[in-house]
Order: structure tokens, then C-alpha cells, then sequence
């Protein structure tokens, strides 16, 4: 695992972070973090509560500006630009709490991705109802929600609205997807079943994958790579063997280790 | 001290719970443990008063809280922590737990501000910062602090290690397990099971609004079946 | 340089009445979450109120001063009787309900005042002891307002005090963040809500009061402070008192000067200051951004389906009813029948925005009226002919729409509808005072069709034509791609920008489709009747719209001609009475209170049913918590 991992990050990395760094009202949120997201790589950032995740989340998707550093997407500077360029540019991502279209069907939130890729938001006479359905239901499909395609999103079960998110995040066809806990309020058994699918588009869709995860048992059974963050600042990175036994990490972040990790021991 | 009998619950028109009961014994902690949407924070929320609860009682000390207002069933000696914590973000630390204060009840235990600054020293060194600029972890202290300053006679503690980091939650549970040291019993709601078996003498497994277990946490980890069945484990 | 100091200071001492006011409005939002139109009226009710107690009671100096504290108590307990009586049954009602019942004691007030006070302006009493003026490098100045210029900071240091060195100013304050928390720790909210309610209340009858010796009392100062009292609160940032003192102090001084410099130009100026403001700190001076996603919750918010079957049906009698009218009923009522068609796509347009946007415009009326002056413009100036007119009209409107939506974008929720709000007052003052070119409140005459459309029948039936192809259009709209990106923007504001929505664009475009719809309805209105007055464009006009859009159905393509319908038959009855606002308000009042969860939605659900209507409702309860800060 660390020999492939390393060797991934020697190509030319998905994205490539330089230096990020972001003040709140003199809070240093994010301080001076530096690392590389490799093509095709399952890349877990952890950390306490307040270290900057989320902060460090939104620059890389534009919602938030940087103060200063760089953010390169196959060499393009993405700093600076709109959160809607960014994701026009291959960057998508899945958020925290669930957000969907609750008014809309599971095919419509789909084929809404579909339209506005496309441009066509503001097509006043074409009717909408039944637009792009073939592709949305192949992207659902992906997820294995073309069940439930035509149920409306407001009434769908957690564990199904995290899988509708991920086949909107993937109706851009990006290059790069950001997951903000992707697994957070899910029974584990859902939990292994999500990164098990996010794990397999990494391989057949080529995806890069950076995502936050409070679950050990998830972050050390499918993050190919780990990087902590403590305060703002970028305090570990490596495989999880390394990150288990990082005295810093255990000490800031990890604890004694009583409430994760009796699946595998 | 805490029984509920047969509630059945609506959001709406939707109908959450069907009848629940369970009970809480002095000193005890139970702990309702299912995955999202079971109906976990439901049930909570119906013993605050904060669902419609059609049918059932529900009754603390002898008195009957079926169908009273939340701030009533607070001032009878619940204790509520929320889930996702809802601090008041831009209110002090301090003030918030002036916010929480409620006059101190016989049978329970009392709580003065320098005692939870005692038991939450993070807390103490903060006291005049707003709630909002502190970390996930102490703003999940701050709300149950300012739970204790209402002198409850027992505690509904809704999915507190959700979203929290290993070494936050390692510190909860020995808070909680200070608080018990206190007699004071408590409904816990979560999903992790390994925090649910560290912290817990008794379990009821929920699952689509029912009660589908109900038994010792030692039972609960030899049910094989059920943890299969209703937590997914 | 003594001339700009006194107008300095006199914009100081009018920063008075009008931060108390503000300040009230505020504090009544944070705690109870309900935008209190009327606080307009507590205001206006303060100065009547002060009026009487200083006839009664204020010989002395210090009588003068007792008086204006028992006139705010008096006002105070109008609030409590407003709040015990109506806003209480109503705080779990959708926002709309709460508007449309404050919107009520608007007209129950107006018409109590005019019955107890009379229709003439009253002239304020002259406070004992400082009557004097002082020179000030040589330019006079009344003492009585550098007495005023004090109350402000004074009452501004008193609410810093209670709420943050007092345990109720605490909980008030918890309460503005997370009210149900509040409850659950075993705070009575209904006594705190009441207790906010008082306090926001007696503020504004306070601020009507104390300005007595300067501005007197009247009957239309009521919207007049309305719409300055919101560009306060949205300047300043809402729930900053500090941001409300600061943003009044701002208004009135340029409002001062902006006399000396510009005297017909004040409001523009103040047009101005609010724009830039919005363009650099879009939550104000002070304000912070909302946190959480508040929303205004219209209940609106349904998934529209395409119409089934049976409503076809329906659509096609009702379509074949009102085509054969003109062979079944008298002239008369066709010409009442063309009001409910004008009045229907007036209120389809607004609907579109609220159901399908999420944006409640509360100065819909500017653009209705915006149509109708720009048609009667047109012919008046440029002897436009019928035909073009017409079409120009939801042109200017659309026009005006861009204008105004351009910086209400900015904003979300209640924020933006207080701005339409504002916006719209803006705009019908324009209309009022520019009477060069308006005719101001003399209104613009002879606005008739071409010979072919003038008779009865057959404006009628042209009415029907656009007033249903408008309608149509909409719907259309409504399931078009824009419309779908319109309501993801409703759904949810982080999803949509997510996918690469440009949100603000998608709602300024459906801001200022609407916008064109309604011109084309006043388009439509100001040919029917030959003339159009301020009155189109005023808030009475804009909170007509959104009568309709209550009392009609709201998920329906019939809905909105329901509700003109029910509007145009309500106020026909009343307006014969003498106090007819004061019957209409109490009506309002009665409705709201009756039916909390919507007239229309408690018909819709039976008669749906039988429709079979009830395709789609997707629950939104479920998403009730989304975009909370993570």
C-alpha cells in the first residue's frame, strides 16, 4: 500500500495544494498546508473538530477565497475562481448534511446537474419533465438508486440521499471529488457499502477522492493515504500504519483508541 | 424515575413512533441505540415535549408530562443536550450558562457555575469568548454544562459523539461517567456502539419507530442477530 | 458653516424617532421572528396617543415628558392585545400568515385612528420649558432638538444594559439564535415573546411620541416610516442595535442635507446610500451573515406537477365559461370580470415568485404599477399608439424589475423582502412627488384603447386572451429548465451553487420575468379603467397581491383567479361601508386566525383529493435542517 501510494503521488498529481492558508477575524483557521491529491487516489484528511477541515473544503471548491497559497487542478490555478467555475472544471463535491432538491424526484436532482453542465437553465419553453432521463438513470444506476428514481428526494432515507448525492456529484463527470463526511450518521454496515462504491469509481472512473471522516474504521480500512490536520496546520501525513502510530496524531486527535477499531484490532 | 409507556409520535402527518415504552431507574444509564432515522432523537424529543405525541404517558417523579409544554417538562427536572449541540453561538460562554439556569430541585443533584467550571476547566479559561468561536469538542461540553445548570433530576443526552473527533469523545464519556457518579440518570441516543457499550448499563434497540430489543448492555453485545439485524455491525 | 451645523445636528435629533422605532422592529424579528408590519402603525399610534395625553395631562414640563412614557405604554398595550390575540396562534403558522395578519392591524389601525383623531393632520404641542431656539454661529436651532439628539444614545445605552447585564436581555438574546432551545431549558416563550413584543412596541409608540413637537400626527405616517424603518434595519444589519442607531443617524442626516443640496431628490439620495451599502456589505454595516439557512417560509413550497387529467378538464370548462361570458352576462359584470382577470395575472406573477422562487416580494405593486405608468407615459408624452403601449408596458416594469432585483438579489429570506419593500416605497414616492411629470397624486387621465378594443366586450375578451396566455406562459416557465433552476436555487442554496448554478442571476431573471408579468397585467389595468394613480404602486397595492395569492389556491394554475376572484368580490362588498379598511382588516385578521394553515391549502386538500391532485408534495420536513453550519 505505502509503495503504491508513494508512487502515485510521484506522477502528476489530480490536485496540488500549495501553501493554502485562511484567517478568520485573526483566527488562523488554515496555516500554510501544503499536499498533493494523486490521480485515482482514496485520500483522507482527518483532524479534531475546528482544525480547518471544512475551511480547507471550501477553498478548494471556491466557496470560501484563500488568504494566500495556490490550489492546481492538472496545473490550473483554481484560486480566485467562482465556486460554479471550479466545479465546471471537473472539481465536485458531497456535503456534511445531505443536500438535495427534497421537492424534486431522485432522477429530477440528477438531470438538474445535467442541465446546468449543459447550459440550459435558462431555456424558458422546453419543458424539463422528463429531460436527460436516460443519462440520469444511468448515473443512478452507478449508485444503485434507479429504483428509486422516481420517488421524490424529500422522502428518501439517509443512507439513499448520500448515494443520490454521489451520482449528482458524478453527473459532472469530475476529475476530482470532495466528500465531507461522507459516512456521518450511517449504521456501519452503510457505511462499509458507501466507500466500498466510492472505492470502485475511483478505479473505473479514474477519480481522485479527498475526504474528511470521523469513522477510524473507516478511514483506516479504505484511505489509501491520510493527512491530519491540527489547529489550522498540516501536523501528519501517511499511510495509516503510520498515522495509527504517530504519537502527535494519537495525542491531538486519535486518543487512546477506545472507540474505534475492535472490527480489525 | 423516567417511565414511558406506549407513545406514539407524528412529525406532521408523518407517524414516527409507535409504541414506545421504556423506563429510567435512578442512577442508571440507558442508552437507546439505532441508526439514523430509527427514531432515536424522536423519542427524545417526544419526552421534551417537542413532537406531537398522540397517545401514551410519559411520567417523571410521579408527575404526568404527556402533553405539556417543553419549558414545563424542563422545569420538572429534565435535562435536555441536543443533538448537533446548538450552543448559543454568539452569546458567552457564561451567558449561556446563565441561559440554562433553573432554580435548584430537591432529589438532584446542584450545580453551581464554579462546579462545571471544575469538571469543564477548557471551559473556564474561555469564559467570556463567544459560543461559536469555540471547537466542535467544547461546544459539546458547553451544552451539557448548560444543561446541568438547570439542577436536573435526569438527563436526555441526544447523539453526543456524532461528528466528534476520537480524543473528544474519550473525554465525554468520562464526563459522563462523573456525572453518573453523581446519581444522576441518563437516556443516551447514539449509534456507535463501542461509545453506547463503554458508557451503558441497560440497551433498547430502535428501529423504524419501534422497540425492538430491550435488555442488559452485556446482552445486547452477545445478541449477535440483533446487532445484525437493527445497528447493520 | 452655521447652516450645515444645525442641519447636522437636526438630522441627529430626527435619528432619534426614527432609531426607536427600528430599534423596536428589530427586537420584535430576533425574538419572534415575525416581521411586524404594523410597527408603522405603533408608531403613528404613539404620536396620536402622545397627542392626547399632552392635551390631558401635560401642563408642566414634566407632564409633557409623563405624557410621552404613558403615550408608549399605551402603544405597549396595544402590542400585548395584538400579540395575545393574534400573533401568538400564529408563530407556527407559515411567515406569509404572520405578514398578511400584521398587514391587517395596518388597516384596522388606520381606520381607529381616522374614527377617533379625524382625517386632519394634528399639529404637535410644543414641549413646556423648551420651546426656545438657540443660536447656534448665528443660524437658530430648536432646543427641543438637541434634547432629541440625546434620546437616542440614551435609549441606546439602556437596551445595551438589558440585554447584556440582565438575565431576560440574556434569554431574549438566546432566544433570537435558537428560540426552541430556550423552551427546552425550561424559559416560558410565551412570555418572552410577549415581553419582546411590548418592549419593540412601546419603542416605536416611544419614537412617535418623542418627534410630536417636530413632525405632529397623521394618518399616512404609518407606511412612511414602514419603508424607512426597513432600509434602517437592512443598512444597519439586521439584529444590530448598534447597527440600526448608526444606519438611522446615516438616513436622517442625509436626508438633511440631502434637502439643502437636492430638495426633490432626497429619496433617490437615500435610494443611493442603500445601494452602495448592499453592493459593499450585503448584511449591513453591522450585521452579521444569518446563521444557519434561514428561509421565509411561504407554505408555498410544493412540488408542482404537470396538471392531470381531471384539472385539464376543470381548466377547459372554466376556460369555456369565461370565453362565453360576454353572450350570458350584463356589461356590468363583464367589467368586474376584467378586474379578476387583470388582478389574476398580477397575482400569478407574484405567485410564480413566491411558489417557485422562494422569494417573497412585498412591493410587487411597483411593477404592476410600474406597467400601468409606463403604458399611460407613453400615450401621454409620446402618443404611443394602444397596441405598442401595451407591449411597452411589461417591458418598463421588466425593466424597472431589473433595476430593483439587480440589488434585492443580495439579499435572502425576510431580508429581501423588506428591500422589495423598501424599494417599492421608494418607487411610488418617485410617482407622488415628481409631478411634472406624474401628475402626482392628480394621476394620469384618458388612457383609453384604440376604437376597435374600447367597447366592453371586447377589451373583455382581450383581457381573457393575454390574461390567459400570461398565465400560461408561466406555468410554462415553471416547467422549463429555468424553472426547475429556480427552484433548485429555493430548494436548497448550497446544492444549486454546487452544480454550478449562478443563483443570483437565476433569481434576478425570474425577478424580473415576474416583474414584466405583472406590468402586463397594469398595462392591461390602466386601459380598462382610462386613468392610473399612485395608489397602484403603493404597499396597500403590493399587500393586495399577496392576499390573493392566500386566498386562492397556491398550487394550482386556477389558484391565483380564485383568488382575485374572492379579492375583487371582498372588496367590492366592503368598500361601500364608511370604514371598510377597518371591516377588510378584521376580515384578514378572521381569515388567518380561522384557517392558520391556509385557506387555500384547507381547500386544496379536500377538493385535490377528489382531483386527484396530489400527485407529488414532496415532504420538506425532512430537509428542514439542511444547510446548517457544519
Amino acid at each position: 500500500m505505502s509503495d503504491t501510494a508513494t508512487a502515485r503521488a510521484a506522477e502528476q498529481p489530480s490536485l496540488s495544494i500549495r501553501n493554502l492558508s485562511k484567517a478568520f477575524g485573526g483566527v488562523q483557521a488554515v496555516n500554510d498546508v501544503s499536499f498533493d491529491l494523486a490521480k485515482g487516489e482514496l485520500l483522507a484528511l482527518i483532524g479534531p473538530n475546528g482544525a480547518g477541515k471544512s475551511t480547507c473544503f471550501n477553498m478548494l471548491n471556491g466557496q470560501i477565497r484563500a488568504d494566500s497559497g495556490s490550489v492546481r487542478l492538472a496545473g490550473e490555478e483554481l484560486i480566485g475562481r467562482s465556486p460554479a467555475d471550479i466545479w465546471r472544471r471537473g472539481v465536485g463535491r458531497t456535503f456534511q448534511i445531505t443536500a438535495t432538491f427534497p421537492s424534486m424526484t431522485v432522477a429530477e436532482n440528477v438531470a438538474m446537474v445535467l442541465m446546468s453542465q449543459r447550459r440550459e437553465l435558462f431555456s424558458l419553453f422546453r419543458t424539463a419533465v422528463h429531460r436527460h432521463r436516460d443519462k440520469a438513470l444511468a448515473l443512478l444506476d452507478l449508485v444503485g438508486m434507479a429504483a428509486q428514481a422516481d420517488r421524490p428526494c424529500g422522502v428518501l432515507s439517509y443512507g439513499d440521499l448520500k448515494r443520490v448525492e454521489l451520482a449528482v456529484a458524478l453527473g459532472n463527470e469530475p476529475r476530482v471529488l470532495l466528500m465531507d463526511e461522507p459516512t456521518a450518521g450511517m449504521a456501519p454496515r452503510e457505511r462499509i457499502e458507501l466507500m466500498g462504491l466510492a472505492a470502485r469509481l475511483v478505479s473505473d472512473l479514474g477519480l481522485s477522492v479527498l475526504f474528511t471522516e470521523h469513522d477510524m474504521d473507516i478511514v483506516f480500512g479504505h484511505a489509501g493515504r491520510i493527512i491530519v490536520l491540527s489547529r489550522g496546520a498540516l501536523i501528519a501525513e501517511g499511510t495509516a500504519q503510520e498515522i495509527r502510530s504517530n504519537p502527535l496524531v494519537l495525542k491531538t486527535y486519535l486518543g487512546e483508541g477506545q472507540i474505534y477499531g475492535r472490527a480489525e484490532g | 424515575m423516567l417511565t414511558i409507556e406506549k407513545i406514539h409520535s407524528y412529525y406532521g402527518q408523518a407517524h414516527i413512533l409507535s409504541d414506545v415504552s421504556l423506563s429510567l431507574s435512578p442512577g442508571e444509564i440507558v442508552v437507546l441505540i439505532g441508526r439514523n432515522g430509527a427514531g432515536k432523537s424522536t423519542t427524545i424529543k417526544s419526552i421534551m415535549g417537542m413532537v406531537k405525541v398522540t397517545q401514551g404517558s410519559i411520567r417523571f417523579g410521579g408527575d404526568e408530562l404527556f402533553g405539556e409544554p417543553p419549558y414545563r417538562i424542563a422545569r420538572r427536572g429534565i435535562g435536555y443536550v441536543p443533538e448537533e449541540r446548538r450552543v448559543f453561538a454568539r452569546l458567552t460562554i457564561q451567558e449561556n450558562l446563565e441561559a440554562g439556569r433553573q432554580p435548584p430541585r430537591d432529589g438532584a443533584p446542584r450545580w453551581q457555575v464554579d462546579d462545571l467550571f471544575d469538571l469543564f476547566p477548557n471551559l473556564a479559561e474561555a469564559r467570556h469568548r463567544a459560543a461559536g468561536t469555540l471547537s466542535g469538542g467544547e461546544q459539546q461540553m458547553l451544552t451539557i454544562a448548560r444543561t446541568l445548570m438547570g439542577n436536573p433530576g435526569c438527563i436526555l443526552l441526544d447523539e453526543p459523539s456524532e461528528g466528534l473527533a476520537p480524543v473528544v469523545v474519550e473525554q465525554i464519556i468520562k464526563v459522563i461517567q462523573q456525572i453518573k457518579g453523581q446519581s444522576l440518570p441518563i437516556l443516551l441516543s447514539e449509534q456507535n456502539l463501542y461509545f453506547a457499550s463503554l458508557v451503558s448499563d441497560r440497551a433498547y434497540v430502535i428501529e423504524t419507530g419501534r422497540i425492538r430489543f430491550s435488555g442488559t448492555m452485556r446482552e445486547l453485545e452477545e445478541n449477535a442477530e440483533i446487532r445484525q439485524q437493527y445497528l447493520a455491525v | 458653516m452655521g447652516v450645515y451645523l444645525v442641519q447636522f445636528l437636526s438630522g441627529l435629533a430626527s435619528a432619534s424617532a426614527l432609531f426607536l422605532a427600528a430599534s423596536g422592529l428589530s427586537i420584535i424579528f430576533g425574538v419572534t421572528r415575525v416581521v411586524n408590519f404594523a410597527h408603522g402603525s405603533f408608531y403613528m399610534l404613539g404620536a396620536f396617543f402622545g397627542y392626547t395625553f399632552v392635551r390631558e395631562v401635560g401642563g408642566g414640563a414634566i407632564g409633557f415628558w409623563v405624557a410621552l412614557l404613558l403615550a408608549a405604554l399605551a402603544v405597549g398595550l396595544v402590542g400585548l392585545l395584538v400579540e395575545f390575540v393574534i400573533l401568538r396562534r400564529l408563530y407556527k403558522a407559515p411567515e406569509l400568515f404572520q405578514l398578511i395578519a400584521t398587514f391587517g392591524v395596518i388597516l384596522i389601525v388606520q381606520d381607529a385612528a381616522l374614527w377617533v383623531w379625524g382625517p386632519e393632520d394634528l399639529l404637535g404641542p410644543r414641549a413646556p420649558g423648551l420651546t426656545g431656539i438657540v443660536r447656534i454661529f448665528g443660524t437658530p436651532m430648536p432646543v427641543y432638538d438637541l434634547v432629541l439628539i440625546g434620546v437616542g444614545p440614551l435609549v441606546l445605552a439602556a437596551l445595551w444594559l438589558l440585554f447584556n447585564r440582565t438575565r431576560w436581555g440574556i434569554l431574549v438574546r438566546a432566544a433570537t439564535e435558537d428560540r426552541e432551545m430556550v423552551g427546552a431549558l425550561g424559559v416560558n416563550q410565551s412570555l418572552l415573546f410577549t415581553g419582546a413584543f411590548v418592549l419593540g412596541s412601546m419603542l416605536a409608540g416611544l419614537g412617535g411620541a418623542i418627534q410630536l413637537p417636530k413632525g405632529g400626527a397623521d394618518l399616512l405616517m404609518d407606511f412612511g416610516i414602514l419603508a424607512e424603518m426597513f432600509v434602517v434595519v437592512v443598512v444597519g444589519g439586521m439584529g444590530s442595535i448598534f447597527g440600526a442607531f448608526l444606519a438611522a443617524v446615516l438616513i436622517s442626516l442625509l436626508n438633511t442635507f440631502g434637502i439643502l443640496i437636492w430638495p426633490s431628490g432626497t429619496l433617490v439620495l437615500m435610494f443611493i446610500l442603500m445601494a452602495v451599502i448592499l453592493v459593499v456589505r450585503p448584511t449591513g454595516l453591522l450585521g452579521r451573515p444569518e446563521s444557519g439557512g434561514h428561509k421565509t417560509e411561504v407554505g408555498v413550497e410544493q412540488a408542482l406537477r404537470p396538471a392531470g387529467p381531471h384539472y385539464k378538464i376543470f381548466i377547459g370548462l372554466l376556460l369555456a365559461l369565461l370565453l362565453a361570458a360576454p353572450l350570458i352576462v350584463e356589461e356590468f359584470y363583464l367589467v368586474l370580470i376584467t378586474d379578476v382577470l387583470v388582478l389574476a395575472l398580477f397575482a400569478t406573477s407574484l405567485h410564480f415568485l413566491m411558489s417557485t422562487g422562494g422569494l417573497v416580494s412585498f412591493g410587487h405593486a411597483a411593477f404592476y404599477g410600474g406597467g400601468a405608468y409606463a403604458a399611460a407615459l407613453l400615450v401621454t408624452y409620446a402618443a404611443t399608439p394602444f397596441e405598442l403601449a401595451l407591449l411597452l408596458a411589461p417591458l418598463g416594469a421588466g425593466l424597472l424589475a431589473l433595476v430593483i432585483g439587480w440589488f434585492c438579489v443580495r439579499l435572502s429570506g425576510v431580508y429581501f423582502a423588506m428591500l422589495t419593500l423598501a424599494f417599492a416605497q421608494v418607487a411610488w414616492s418617485v410617482v407622488f412627488q415628481w409631478s411634472d411629470l406624474t401628475n402626482g397624486d392628480d394621476g394620469l387621465l384618458g388612457i383609453w384603447p384604440s376604437a376597435w378594443a374600447s367597447g366592453t366586450q371586447v377589451y373583455y375578451l382581450l383581457a381573457l386572451a393575454i390574461s390567459a396566455g400570461g398565465i400560461f406562459l408561466i406555468r410554462r416557465v415553471v416547467f422549463a429548465p429555468f424553472g426547475y433552476g429556480l427552484r433548485a436555487t429555493r430548494d436548497s442554496n448550497l446544492r444549486a451553487a454546487a452544480i454550478g448554478i449562478d443563483i443570483k442571476r437565476q433569481q434576478l431573471a425570474a425577478f424580473v420575468f415576474a416583474g414584466a408579468m405583472a406590468g402586463l397585467a397594469g398595462g392591461l389595468f390602466v386601459f380598462s379603467k382610462g386613468s392610473v394613480f399612485p395608489d397602484e404602486m403603493s404597499i396597500p397595492r403590493s399587500f393586495d397581491a399577496l392576499l390573493m395569492v392566500l386566498l386562492g389556491g397556491v398550487d394550482s394554475l386556477s389558484g391565483p383567479f380564485v383568488g382575485a376572484a374572492a379579492f375583487t368580490y371582498l372588496h367590492d362588498e366592503l368598500i361601500t361601508f364608511e370604514y371598510w379598511r377597518l371591516l377588510l382588516g378584521l376580515t384578514i385578521v378572521a381569515l388567518v386566525l380561522l384557517f392558520p394553515q391556509g385557506l387555500a391549502g384547507a381547500a386544496k386538500h379536500h377538493l385535490g383529493r377528489y382531483l386527484k391532485l396530489e400527485a407529488g408534495s414532496a415532504g420538506r420536513a425532512k430537509q428542514a435542517d439542511e444547510g446548517r453550519p457544519a
